[in-house]
Parts: structure tokens; sequence; C-alpha cells
């Protein structure tokens, strides 16, 4: 367990850089209330209802996160940290961990508030709320993973640049507040081929329609996928980086 | 974790140890053979291949061929068992910056497998060994550069290693911080075996038992730094302080006098033989205004500038 030491450490790290922690927890409350307002304003009873956005509002959440934690690896990468904790006795596998762990307590975190904030703008959630809470969860660990890669590859600078392109990825092809299929072709393909729009659908399939596992299946496993992949992808750069 | 020194063992051998990046040749076969309880010092300019050195040394890079061994463990075939038994102190000040001094040394005990209690004990001894045990709860951001310097150090300790890379650890400091780094590393001597690159001549006559002096990734000199000098003994170094001294007056001497060096008040003449008249007589009709000639002993920058043409601190 050496590599709990290090995941301190990165814990540490990230709650004591306050106004970062304050935006990771206060976006994704901000823009619930913002579109539940404008939704509200709209009369919109489809899309920008506390119920639907809640999922969407999540996953945008986590894609700040993952610009986050890929800075905080990146600063590592140039300030000679990370080559210092690479000569450790270490394996990629105990990196990829150290660095990935500490966030999930902020992707809970997150989660819990825009549940808790859509509780009290009216959320209705018909289905299992750990179910939806499981397939978004998922989605934080997967944007975490992404983090470490953009972390590995780029500097600070890059991922900053990198990071807002993801992000209005996650905004234009997520289907958080307007309806993909609506849009339909190539912007529904790319979407669709991506994890976040899954996420999304199967924590809304869950909570507005009141779907089972069964019903989210497609969904769940593809975010899955792309978790798995990215862990991998990140523990193979890591690796990489030990024996340049 | 400590351990009995053998003077007559080698911690750290080289063979052919080369590392390319592309077209460049970064370390070009170097062979080194060091031993245990020695200081030894890589000196070279920026780019001569010093850090790319230490880097294949630590199994943070592949050499392109050849291959290395420290304490018998080789590099290429058994890198974990070269990491249990060396750490390194990067060039940059590698330290987590949100983390007080205290903090930083239990992050690099506990990655290396050590006791809480293991620890707590080294950490104790190294922030006072190394003056910072009154600000060990702070955090390290708020430190000067020479402390965090300090602090690094400190941490490539933490585990007692029995072989240490410093890497440039002076680099970029003011002139007393260096010397407080000198101190530190002086009380390891011949406690540890230490590979220590600079680009600072001082800093390797200062503290190392012998120095490989490296350049375009090979070794060019290898002795102690009395034997270095001595290899250049029958060489003489004239000190010129002069005024009104044009370039082309040093262009002009150069013909005659092959190594000649513009310095800040004047230049420095190397050679075997050097005729005081000759020079005078060469510089005086040029209008240069001579205020003092004096010989002097050569240096190791001296010896840098005869074997490879130009200066370390290019």
């Amino acid at each position: 367990m050496r590599f709990a030491e290090l995941a301190i450490r990165n814990f540490k790290e990230m709650w004591r850089d306050p106004i970062s922690i304050g935006l990771e927890i206060g976006i994704p409350a901000g823009f619930l209330v913002i579109f539940w307002a404008l939704g509200r304003s709209l009369g919109d009873e489809s899309f920008l209802t506390p119920t639907m956005l809640v999922p969407g509002i999540a996953v945008f959440g986590f894609a700040f996160l993952l610009m986050f934690s890929a800075v905080v690896l990146a600063r590592d990468r140039e300030s000679a940290l990370l080559s210092r904790l690479l000569v450790a006795p270490l394996k990629p596998r105990d990196f990829i961990f150290s660095y990935s762990l500490p966030y999930i307590p902020l992707v809970i975190l997150q989660i819990l508030l825009c549940f808790g904030m859509g509780a009290l703008l009216g959320l209705e959630a018909l289905g299992n709320a750990g179910l939806a809470f499981l397939i978004l969860l998922v989605m934080g660990i997967c944007c975490v993973e992404l983090g470490m890669i953009l972390g590995l590859l780029f500097n600070v600078n890059q991922v900053s640049g990198v990071g807002s392109v993801i992000i209005t990825l996650v905004a234009l092809l997520g289907g958080i507040w307007i309806d993909l299929g609506a849009i339909g072709g190539v912007f529904y393909r790319i979407g669709n081929a991506l994890p976040f729009v899954h996420a999304i659908n199967g924590a809304r399939a869950v909570m507005v329609y009141g779907a089972g596992f069964s019903g989210i299946a497609t969904d769940f496993y593809w975010v899955l996928g792309y978790t798995l992949v990215f862990f991998a992808l990140g523990t193979f750069l890591f690796r990489r980086r030990m024996v340049g | 974790m400590s351990y009995g020194t053998n003077y007559n063992r080698f911690a750290i051998q080289t063979f052919s140890l080369s590392r390319k990046f592309g077209d460049l040749v970064a370390v070009d076969g170097i062979d080194l053979s060091i031993k245990e309880g020695e200081l030894f010092s890589l000196l070279g300019p920026n780019g001569a291949g010093k850090t790319t050195a230490i880097k294949m040394l630590c199994c943070l890079l592949r050499p392109s061929s050849g291959t290395a061994t420290v304490l018998g463990r080789d590099i290429h075939e058994d890198p974990m068992a070269v990491k249990q038994i060396m750490d390194v102190s990067p060039q940059e000040t590698a330290i987590a910056e949100h983390l007080n001094a205290w903090e930083n040394l239990r992050l690099i005990g506990g990655i290396r497998g050590l006791t809480k209690e293991e620890v707590k004990k080294r950490s104790e001894e190294l922030l006072e060994m190394v003056g910072l045990a009154k600000r060990a709860k702070e955090q390290v951001r708020k430190f000067s550069g020479g402390m965090k310097r300090r602090l690094s150090i400190a941490m490539a300790l933490v585990s007692d290693p029995q072989v240490l890379f410093l890497d440039e650890p002076t680099l970029g400091l003011d002139p007393q911080s260096r010397r407080g780094i000198w101190e530190h590393i002086v009380e390891l001597k011949g406690k540890k075996t230490i590979l220590l690159t600079t680009h600072y001549l001082e800093e390797a006559d200062a503290l190392a038992d012998r120095i490989a002096i490296i350049d375009e990734g090979k070794i060019v000199a290898l002795g102690t730094p009395q034997e270095l000098k001595d290899s250049i003994s029958d060489m003489q170094v004239m000190v010129v302080k002069a005024k009104n001294l044009p370039p082309d007056a040093i262009e002009g001497l150069k013909e005659i006098y092959p190594e000649v060096k513009a310095t800040e008040d004047g230049i420095e003449i190397r050679a075997k033989e050097l005729s005081f008249y000759e020079i005078v007589d060469y510089l005086r009709p040029r209008g240069v205004v001579i205020q003092s000639m004096s010989l002097k002993q050569p240096t190791l920058d001296d010896i840098f500038l005869h074997l490879t043409g130009k200066e370390l601190r290019e």
C-alpha cells in the first residue's frame, strides 16, 4: 500500500486549493439553478426540469473535474516532482490509483450536491436513485481517468486549452440541455460514440422513466468501457514515462 | 539501512552507456567506475548530457545502447532493485508545494516503504540537518529557493539510500545558499556514494573526490581535481587587466596564442610558453592600456577550455 501515501498527498493537494474546490462544487450547483430558472422562464417542461437537468449538470461538472485532475498531474510533471516519484519502486498502476482515487470523493460530492439541489428545486425520481448514482459515478471516474491521460500528455497551459474543448464537447454533444436525437446527423452520431450522452441518458431513464438496470445496461457498459480503456491508456502512459 | 562503505567496490559502473534523441547523441558511450563512498562529479556545460546520464542511471530513461549497474544491479534487467537502493534530488526543485516540509518527507518515506516510526525519526534528523526543523509545519510554497533546495536534498535522503544522485543541487542559488548546501553535502561524504552533476567548477572542485568532465555526451577528462590541474601543469595562464581592449586586438593575439579568453576587465592567455614582452609589445601599439599582468595556477575552467575549446558557462 505504498501508493496510499501518494494518494493522501494528492488528496491534500486538491483540498488545499480552495478556489479550485469551490469552483468544482459551485459550478454544478450554480448551473443547475441557472438552467432551472431559465426553464421556468421559458415554460420548458421537457428538458429544463430538475429531473432532466440533474444528470446532465452532474456530467457537465465532471468535465471541469477532468481539467482539474489533469492540471494537478501536469503541474507535477512540469515541476519534476513526478520524476522524483517515478524513481521510487512503485508500479504504473500504483501511480494511476494514487492520482485517481483522491477525486472519487469529489465525484460523489458533486453527484450528491446535484441530487440535493435538484430535490430542493422539485426533482421527482421515479426509479432507483442508487442506479442513477452508479452510472454517474462511473462517468465521473471516466472523466478523472481521461484527466490522467491529458495530464501525462500535455503541459498545464495545453491542458487548459484541451480541457476547454472537452467541456465544450460535453456541453454540445452530451445532450444536457438539448435533445441530441432531435438534432440528428453527424452531431448525433459523434455524441453517441462518446460516453457522456450515455451516462446522462442512462441516469435520466432511471429517474424520469423508472428504468431498471436492464433498461440502461447498454449505456452503463458503454460508459464503463470508456472508463476501462482510459484507465488502461493512463497506466500505459505512466509505464512509458517510467522507462522513457 | 545503513551500510559499511567499501572503497574497493564499485557502486556505479557504466558500460558504453549511450542515449540518442533522434539524430542528437546526448550521451555517447560513457564508461565510468565510481567507488562505494565516493563523491563523484560529472562536470559539464548545459546540454553536455549530465542529466540524461543521471536519468538513465535512475531507470527513468532507457539507454539507446550500453548499460550500467548500481551496486551490482543492472538498470536494464532489474530496475526495481536499482530503485530500492538509490534516490535522486532532481535538477528542478521537485517538491509538493501545498504540503509542509514534514509532509513532503513523509510522502517520500511512505512511497519508499518506511514505517511511520522510521519516517518520523529520519524526518526529524534530516529537518535538523538541513536547518528546517523550526519551519517543518509550513507549506513549502512559502519557502525561499535555498530552503526548497535543502528540503529537496533531505527528501532524497529519507530512505537512507546507499547511492544518491544530486543533479545540479545548487543551480540558480545565490553564493550564500550554495555554500550552505555544500556544507550538507560534505556531511554525507564517505557515508554514501554520491554522483553529483554540476556546471559550477568551484562546486566540483570543492566537493568531489573525482571529477569527470563531460562535453557533447563524451567524457573528455577524468581524475581528482588535483590530477586534472596537474595534467596541464606545464601550461601557464597570464591574467592581463587592461582598458581600451578592442575585439580585433584579442583576435590578433589569438594568432600568437590560440587560447585567449576575454574576461570582465581584460584577457586571460593560456600557453605552454608565454612571453611577457611579446604580449606587451603586441597590445601597447594597438592603444591597449595595460593595468597589470600576472601568472596564475591553472583552474578547472582552464582545463575545460583547453580540452573543449569552449567555456563551461557557454
